[in-house]
């Protein structure tokens, strides 16, 4: 095992590699491999929470690029997340084929994105916070009253997904389909950070003042973090109305939203792998608690139906603990894990 | 007319119970910065609290009242301890956070303990409506609206002109001042979430004497925040006002959306189409103190 400890690097280039040095490209790849071989060896269900995971990476990954990296907190992530998926159910019943209705739809909720992203011209902190607010109440509202292009409380139906004839029918084809969108989402985040628009945002985040002074248009910027963000959600937002083939307004509530932030929050804020991890983490653990009432109800009845009550509570909880305990979130733990198998036996 | 005049009366008093919640969350926000997401919860935790005193430890409604005025003092304390002490000088985001996490937490709590069917209080007030300028009002009404005044007035005088209230306002001016002046800021800070909490569960009680109570009253929080805001995050007199206009404005824009635009349920939006409008053009409300740094 080659790692480097400490900064070596001797160009520019160098330094902005996406993957630096050589032990890091191997076991990405050697992860990669693994995770397009996992679905073989697990059921149907299994699989199926793979693809959630999936989708989940692109939403967490989206709202770390703008909440994260760029300050501005959004509370309407999840509404744009159904913007996106009921642009995509509109667009496949126009007839457009799936390579076309991803972007559009992407397209489409990074428009909305930015118009809900204006109020951060004059508003930051708190009071963005509560403006997004209003934005997913305002979307949940017009997704349930707009008959003619949602459906209305009704939903809307979507045939999955086909590329040059071959659909994707069932949760094998899909977790493909989710992986590449979400592992292309994930570099383009990441390279994103490496080209002056992400530092420019971060200088956003860290000091708005600051960064203007440096020269970056603070409105121009934080435009662009909304708009890059909402893309990205609605893509996902796609693939999750693709995946589940139905769409209704509760799915997009503020739930939904929290449980972005939550993702993020615990994963770490502003790291990209820390997106993933909260993403990973937040998905898994409805599943994990089912398992644990199915599995415990087989010796008291009681308690299954009050985990099952308590999934919600669990949740919360888990947020409270890790704001708590962990505030850098499993992004900070992960890279302290490393650093001890690097400098081991030594402590620092 | 009358119509309009009935969104109107029905408005101030759903008005006057945001006007309570919005009072609440004034004082922890004033106090110590932090805006309260678990606001809702907070009224329907109250609610549900004096809902079981009275039905179903059969207390009369007085003492069930008052001890659940009790317990919130000591929820307030409990929460400001165990949740938010750890979270001093953490960044805005995740305060919000710490509140929307327990904000989750007490909703499945009480949906664990008391189920989600709609549950009613027995009457407390005669239900015969008395007749103000023409119009039935029934008496619920008229005590909330009166209460939510008279805790208005209450607490504008405890912040003008007892010990403790000054001594909130200074924390909330400058906590390194107001330390320095021998203030126990760590005492402050428990004692505005247990005023806050005992302010919500007055509106709790009050709103399930309404309308009966349910896991969906939590709801009532989101609905805090244009009255806020319109009011000014630091103002009193602004929630108080803010709440009712809120109220009002719902009721009325609803009625007159069901009328010309035949839109349903226009209720839940209106009040955040025009908290954009307002954050847009007087973020720091109507009275609030004007430190908001523009961006």
């Amino acid at each position: 095992m080659h790692g480097q400890c400490g900064l070596f690097f001797r160009t520019y280039a160098g330094e902005a590699q996406l993957f630096p040095g050589r032990f890091l490209k191997i076991s990405m790849l050697l992860f990669f491999a693994a995770l397009c071989l996992a679905p073989w060896a697990m059921n149907k269900y299994l699989v199926s929470i793979l693809c959630l995971i999936n989708i989940s990476v692109i939403g967490a990954v989206s709202l770390n690029l703008l909440t994260g990296s760029c300050g501005q907190i959004s509370l309407g992530h999840g509404a744009f997340f159904g913007v996106g998926a009921y642009s995509a159910a509109y667009l496949a019943n126009l007839g457009l084929p799936f390579l076309l209705v991803l972007p559009g739809a992407g397209a489409i909720t990074a428009l909305t994105g930015m118009v809900f992203g204006l109020p951060s011209l004059r508003l930051k902190g708190i009071y963005l916070a509560i403006a997004t607010l209003a934005a997913q109440l305002i979307l949940e509202y017009v997704f349930l009253h707009w008959d003619a292009v949602t459906g209305g409380s009704g939903g809307m139906a979507l045939d999955p997904p086909s590329i040059f004839g071959f659909a994707f029918d069932s949760d094998l084809k899909m977790f493909y389909l989710t992986l590449a969108v979400a592992a292309l989402c994930v570099l383009c985040v990441r390279n994103v950070m490496r080209t002056c628009l992400g530092r420019a945002f971060v200088a956003i985040r860290d000091y708005h003042l600051s960064a203007e002074i440096v020269g970056v248009d603070l409105f121009a910027y934080k435009l662009r973090a909304f708009g890059l963000s909402s893309f990205l959600a609605g893509v996902g937002g796609a693939l999750w109305g693709s995946y589940t083939m139905y769409i209704t307004p509760e799915q997009f509530g503020i739930g939904l939203s929290v449980s972005y932030l939550a993702m993020i929050i615990i994963g770490g804020l502003g790291s990209v792998i820390g997106g993933v991890f909260g993403a990973v983490f937040i998905t898994i653990l409805p599943e994990l608690l089912n398992f644990i009432a199915q599995h415990a109800g087989a010796a008291f009845t009681d308690l299954s139906g009050a985990l099952l009550a308590m999934k919600e509570g669990v949740f919360g909880l888990v947020l409270v603990l890790f704001l708590i305990f962990e505030p850098e979130g499993l992004a900070n733990r992960w890279r302290l894990v490393k650093s001890y198998w690097k400098l081991y036996p030594f402590a620092h | 007319m009358d119509y309009y005049l009935q969104l109107l009366v029905s408005g101030l008093v759903i008005g006057s119970i945001y006007s309570l919640v919005a009072l609440g969350f004034v004082i922890i926000y004033k106090a110590t910065k932090v805006v309260n997401f678990a606001q809702g919860e907070l009224v329907m935790v109250g609610a549900y609290i004096c809902f079981s005193l009275t039905v179903q430890a059969k207390l009369p409604f007085l003492a069930a009242f008052f001890l659940t005025l009790a317990f919130s003092f000591i929820l307030g304390i409990a929460i400001e301890r165990l949740i938010l002490r750890p979270m001093i000088g953490e960044p805005i985001i995740s305060v919000v956070m710490v509140t929307i996490g327990l904000s989750s937490v007490l909703k499945s709590l009480v949906q664990l303990f008391w189920g989600t069917q709609i549950q009613v209080f027995p009457p407390v007030l005669p239900q015969e409506p008395v007749m103000i300028a023409g119009l039935p009002v029934a008496p619920v009404y008229l005590a909330a609206f009166a209460l939510s005044i008279i805790l208005f007035l209450i607490f504008s005088a405890f912040f003008k002109y007892s010990r403790l209230g000054i001594a909130m306002r200074a924390t909330a001016f400058d906590q390194q001042a107001a330390a320095s002046m021998g203030i126990g800021i760590k005492n402050i800070f428990a004692l505005s979430w247990c005023i806050a909490a005992m302010v919500s569960s007055i509106g709790g009680i009050i709103l399930g004497n309404i309308n009966g109570i349910n896991a969906q009253l939590g709801h009532l929080g989101l609905k805090v925040f244009p009255a806020v805001i319109l009011g000014g995050l630091d103002s009193l007199l602004g929630a108080a006002l803010g709440g009712l206009i809120i109220g009002v404005l719902e009721n009325v824009c609803d009625g007159a959306a069901k009328e010309f635009l035949g839109l349903g349920g226009f209720k839940d939006v209106a009040a955040f189409l025009f908290l954009v409008v307002i954050l847009m053009i007087k973020p720091y409300g109507l009275f609030g103190a004007r430190e908001i740094e523009r961006v």
